[in-house]
C-alpha cells in the first residue's frame, strides 16, 4: 500500500501531465501482480465495493470524534476521505501495513454490518497517506487530476504498447485485468475480446471555436440533443452503451431485440416526440429522455408513452467485418445500405446537413434553437474511426449559449481544487417587478466559468455578505448579478420556480450591476422550448 | 459572575480598550493603537499613536515609511494608559517583535494574544502563558484536521528534494514577514549553509531581521544572480510571486509553499504546489485547546478564523467563549 499511496500524493501535487505519466507508467512497471492491477482498477474508476459507502466513513468517524467538529472539519476540507485520514486517531509509524491486494480483498469481503469494524482495523494499520489512498480506493472518486483515459495511456507507455490495443481490450475485462498484464508485460497472446459484446471505444469530437473548415472535406451532420450511446450485438447477444462505456440495457429493453443481425453502431438515443428537428425530426426534447435514464426497471406505460430509438451515426462493425480502418464515407454508405433491414420504430438515419459553403452552414446553425438541436458536427469525409479525440478529424459546432441575469442567494463550499472555497452558487430571478416587492425565485446551480481570481473574490463576497447559514450553506444579501450562460431552460419541479437550466455555467460576474435590473422568472420562461 | 467587562469592547474594526480609548489591532487609523504584531492585517499605518514592541515599530517603519507618534514597549514592561489601564506586552512567539497584551483594569485581566504558536520559533522568544479572566484568542487553524508536523521534518523533505534535483531549484512561497526567515534559519539551524536567494520584495525584512541579531546566512538577490547559479540552491519568495512570470527567471523551479494550508491536500493543488511544506506561525488545533486548557479563562473571545470550531471544543468542556465578528483580518497566506 505504502508505493500506492506515494503515487497517489505525488499525483496530487504534479501538474504536468507528462510526470503524471512517468509516475503511473514507473508504479504499473515496479508494482508487483495483481496489486497493479488493482491499483490501476482504481485510478480509473473500475472499483466498486457496495458495503463501504461514504457513510460508512462519516458514521466511523462521528464515533470518534464530535460529530460537529466531523461535520465542520468536513465541510472545510471538502472530502470525505481526507478529512478521514487527517482525523483518524493514530500511531506514529504502524506496523504491518496491508498490500493493496489485501485491503481489496478486504474490502470485498465486508458486509454492511461488518463495514464500520473491518475498516477501522485497516485504517489502524496505515499512516496519514495511507489511510487517505485505503479510502479513495474505498469510495472510488480520486480527484487527483488522473483521467481513465491517461491511466490508459501511461500502462501504455510503461509496457510500450498501444494505447488502442489497450482501449480495445479493456473493456471485455474485469479488474485486476490479469490477461492484459500477461499480454503486455509478460508477452502473452492478446486477450481476446473480438467475440463478446464488449463496448467499443466511441470516436470523440474537439470543439470547432474559431476554426473554418472547407466543406469539399467535411460534412456536416445535426447534433441531435440525446444520449451518444452504441448498441452492440455479437454472437446474438445485444447489449446497449452510453458514452462512458456503461452497460444501460436494462434501461432500454425495447431496443434489445430490435437488430436482427450483428452489429456495432454508433448513434444518438431519442424519445419519439416532435420537438427536436421539426418536420425533419420525430424526437423529443431531452428532457422527455431524461424522464427515462437511470431506471432499473421500466414500466410498461412508460415504454408506451416514450418509446426510445436510435438515430444511427455510424457503422463499426457489421456482420463481423471491422470497418474503423474505412474512411466515413465508406462507412456512411454501408450505414445507409443497412437502414432498410432495420426496424424503423427503433432506428432511423442521422441525416447529412447540406449547404453550399461554410457560411451557409453557419446561417443553418442559427436555427438550430428553433429546432431544439445542440448544434452540428463536422467530420471529415475521410477519417476512420478512431477511439478518443483526434485532432482535426471531427469538430463538434454548439449553438450558441443562452443568457440571463441572476442573482446569488445561496452559496456552498467545492469539493476537490475548490475544496473550502465558496464556489457553487444558486441564483434566482424575480418573480415579478422587483421595485413592486417581487421575491427572487431560484432557477439553477452553477460551479463553472470564472477564473480563480475571480473564485477569490466571489469566496470573500460570500463570506462578507452572509446573512444567513444552514449548515453548509449560506445565504447572501442578494447583492450580485451573475450573467449566466445555458444550453436551454425546461420545465422542471425541482426549483420552486417550475424552470431548470442545462448546463448553466456563470458567463460574466456583474459587480456592476443592481440588482433590480436582472431578469424575471418570465423572461427565462419564453425561452422553454418543450 | 455578575463581571460583564465593559470596558473592553469588541467593535467590528478592532478591540477597543474603553477607559483608556485605545484600539487593539484597529483595521482602520485611530488616535491611540496598540498593536501586536507587524503583519499588515494587524499593523495599518495613520494612527496617531503607536504602543508596540521596538521590533513591531522598525517593521512598521519599514512599511509604511513612516510611524508618527511611535511608543516603544519592551517585553515585560508595563505601561499605563489613560483611565486606570495597564498594558504589559508578552512574547507570543509568532513572528519578530510580536506580542500578546496583557490589559488590567480594576483588578480584571485580559489578555489579547493577535497571532501566536507553541512551536519553537529561532526568530522570537517563546509564547508566555499568562493568566487571565478573558482570553482573546485567534482560531486561524481552529479545526482538527489541523496539526503542523516539528518543523525539522519538513525542513527535511525540502532539503531532500534539493539533493535530487542539483539542475533545479526549489522555490519556496512564504509570508515575506516571519515565515520567509523563520525557514531561512530553520535550514541554517540544519546545517544548510550554501547562499539563499531572495525575491526583491523580501530583502529588506531579512536585513531588519539580521539588524535585530538573527543570523540568516549568506543571502543573494535573485534580481542579480546568474540563472545557472541558482541550481541547486533554494529561493524564497512572497506566495503571490509563486506562480508568476516573475518565476521564469529561475532554473526550472520545484514549487514549494510554506503554509499551515499544506496540511490539506486539494488546498496545496489550488495553489499548483508540488512540494507542500506544513509551516505555519499560527498555533494549530492542539496548541489552540492545549493554550486554552493552560490559560484556564474565565470566558475565550475569538477574533479571526474557523471560530465555529473552537466555539464547539468550549462547549464539549463546559467553557465559556464567544466569537467577535472582527472584520479585515486575512489569513489566506500563512
Amino acid at each position: 500500500m505504502e508505493a500506492f499511496a506515494a503515487l497517489l500524493d505525488a499525483l496530487v501535487y504534479t501538474r504536468s501531465r507528462n510526470e503524471k505519466l512517468r509516475l503511473i507508467a514507473g508504479y504499473l512497471r515496479d508494482a508487483p501482480d495483481p496489486d497493479r492491477g488493482w491499483a490501476l482498477a482504481a485510478l480509473t474508476g473500475g472499483l466498486d465495493f457496495p458495503a463501504v459507502k461514504s457513510s460508512t466513513i462519516r458514521n466511523l468517524l462521528k464515533e470518534r470524534i464530535d460529530p460537529v467538529l466531523w461535520t465542520l472539519s468536513r465541510d472545510f476540507v471538502g472530502d470525505t476521505a481526507e478529512t478521514a485520514s487527517l482525523l483518524w486517531p493514530a500511531g506514529e509509524a504502524p506496523e504491518d501495513p496491508p498490500t493493496v491486494s489485501e485491503a481489496v480483498a478486504a474490502l470485498a469481503a465486508m458486509t454492511r454490518k461488518s463495514a464500520p469494524a473491518a475498516l477501522a482495523t485497516l485504517l489502524d494499520r496505515l499512516d496519514g497517506s495511507g489511510r487517505y489512498a485505503l479510502l479513495k480506493m474505498a469510495t472510488g472518486g480520486m480527484r487527483i487530476g488522473v483521467s481513465s483515459r491517461l491511466a490508459k495511456v501511461a500502462f501504455a507507455q510503461a509496457f510500450d504498447v498501444s494505447v488502442e490495443e489497450v482501449e480495445e481490450h479493456w473493456h471485455g475485462l474485469e479488474p485486476p485485468y490479469g490477461p492484459l498484464f500477461a499480454w503486455a508485460a509478460h508477452g502473452a497472446a492478446p486477450p481476446d475480446t473480438a467475440n463478446l459484446p464488449t463496448f467499443r471505444p466511441f470516436m470523440l469530437a474537439h470543439p470547432l471555436e474559431d476554426t473554418v473548415v472547407d466543406l469539399a472535406d467535411y460534412v456536416a451532420e445535426w447534433k441531435w440533443d440525446g444520449i451518444r450511446v452504441q448498441l452492440v450485438r455479437i454472437g446474438g447477444e445485444t447489449r446497449l452503451y452510453s458514452r462512458g462505456g456503461d452497460d444501460i440495457s436494462a434501461t432500454f429493453p425495447e431496443l434489445l431485440d430490435a437488430l436482427p443481425f450483428d452489429a456495432v453502431l454508433d448513434g444518438e438515443l431519442l424519445v419519439r416526440g416532435t420537438t427536436q428537428g421539426g418536420e425533419a425530426g420525430g424526437a423529443a426534447s431531452f428532457n422527455a429522455l431524461q424522464q427515462r435514464l437511470g431506471r432499473k426497471t421500466v414500466s410498461r406505460k412508460m415504454l408506451a408513452e416514450a418509446p426510445a430509438f436510435v438515430r444511427l451515426y455510424d457503422a463499426l462493425i457489421v456482420e463481423g467485418e471491422d470497418l474503423r480502418e474505412m474512411p466515413w464515407q465508406a462507412r456512411r454508405a454501408r450505414l445507409e445500405a443497412l437502414v432498410p433491414r432495420l426496424p424503423a420504430d427503433r432506428f432511423d438515419l442521422s441525416q447529412v446537413v447540406e449547404a453550399d459553403d461554410f457560411d451557409a452552414l453557419a446561417r443553418i446553425r442559427e436555427g438550430a434553437r428553433d429546432d431544439a438541436i445542440e448544434g452540428l458536427m463536422l467530420k471529415r469525409r475521410d477519417s476512420p474511426y478512431v477511439a478518443g479525440r483526434r485532432t482535426g478529424l471531427w469538430y463538434k459546432w454548439k449553438r450558441d449559449p443562452l443568457l440571463i441575469d441572476c442573482v446569488l442567494m445561496y452559496a456552498q463550499r467545492g469539493s476537490g481544487r475548490r475544496s473550502s472555497f465558496f464556489s457553487d452558487y444558486t441564483f434566482g430571478c424575480w418573480d415579478g417587478d422587483p421595485d413592486a416587492g417581487a421575491d427572487l425565485l431560484p432557477v439553477g446551480k452553477a460551479y463553472s466559468g470564472f477564473t480563480d481570481e475571480e473564485l477569490k473574490r466571489l469566496d470573500r463576497h460570500v463570506r462578507t455578505h452572509t446573512i444567513n447559514r444552514f449548515g453548509p450553506v449560506r445565504e447572501t444579501d442578494k447583492s450580485l448579478v451573475f450573467e449566466v450562460a445555458f444550453d436551454s431552460v425546461h420545465e422542471s419541479r425541482r426549483h420552486k420556480s417550475g424552470l431548470a437550466m442545462r448546463f448553466p455555467r456563470i458567463h460574466r460576474i456583474r459587480w456592476d450591476k443592481p440588482v433590480h435590473e436582472a431578469d424575471r422568472i418570465e423572461t427565462l420562461r419564453a425561452l422553454v422550448r418543450d | 459572575m455578575a463581571r460583564d467587562f465593559a470596558w473592553i469592547r469588541p467593535e467590528p474594526h478592532g478591540i477597543h480598550v474603553v477607559p483608556a480609548d485605545c484600539w487593539i489591532d484597529p483595521s482602520q487609523a485611530v488616535g491611540c493603537a496598540l498593536v501586536t504584531h507587524g503583519h499588515a492585517d494587524h499593523a495599518r499605518g495613520g494612527h496617531g499613536q503607536t504602543v508596540a514592541t521596538p521590533e513591531t515599530l522598525a517593521i512598521m517603519k519599514l512599511r509604511y515609511a513612516t510611524c508618527a507618534g511611535a511608543r516603544p514597549v519592551a517585553y515585560h514592561e508595563t505601561i499605563s494608559l489613560p483611565g486606570g489601564v495597564d498594558a504589559t506586552y508578552i512574547p507570543a512567539g509568532h513572528v519578530l517583535g510580536s506580542a500578546q497584551i496583557l490589559l488590567e483594569h480594576a483588578g480584571e485581566r485580559v489578555v489579547v494574544t493577535g497571532d501566536y504558536k507553541r512551536m519553537p520559533d529561532p526568530t522570537c522568544p517563546p509564547f508566555e502563558v499568562t493568566p487571565c479572566d478573558i482570553f482573546i484568542t485567534e482560531a486561524t487553524f481552529g479545526l482538527p484536521v489541523f496539526c503542523h508536523p516539528p518543523i525539522a521534518a519538513e525542513i527535511g523533505k525540502l532539503l531532500d528534494r534539493l539533493a535530487a534535483h542539483p539542475d533545479r531549484c526549489v522555490l519556496v512561497g512564504a509570508y515575506a514577514l516571519g515565515k520567509a526567515q523563520r525557514v531561512i534559519a530553520e535550514l541554517r539551524a540544519a546545517g544548510h549553509r550554501a547562499p539563499v536567494y531572495l525575491h526583491g520584495a523580501m530583502e529588506k525584512m531579512c536585513r531588519l531581521y539580521a539588524d535585530f541579531g538573527i543570523d540568516l546566512g549568506e543571502l543573494r538577490l535573485v534580481g542579480e544572480a546568474d540563472k545557472d547559479a541558482m541550481r541547486g540552491h533554494v529561493v524564497v519568495c512572497p506566495p503571490s510571486a509563486l506562480n508568476d512570470r516573475w518565476s521564469r527567471r529561475l532554473p526550472d523551479p520545484i514549487t514549494a509553499m510554506a503554509s499551515g494550508w499544506m496540511r490539506v491536500r486539494q488546498r496545496a493543488r489550488q495553489r499548483n504546489v508540488e512540494l507542500p511544506l506544513v509551516i505555519s506561525d499560527h498555533a494549530d488545533w492542539g496548541e489552540l485547546t492545549r493554550t486554552v486548557e493552560e490559560v484556564d479563562p474565565h470566558e475565550t473571545w475569538i477574533t479571526h478564523g474557523r471560530e465555529e470550531a473552537l466555539l464547539r471544543w468550549h462547549q464539549l468542556h463546559q467553557r465559556r467563549a464567544r466569537a467577535l465578528a472582527l472584520v479585515g483580518y486575512e489569513d489566506e497566506d500563512d
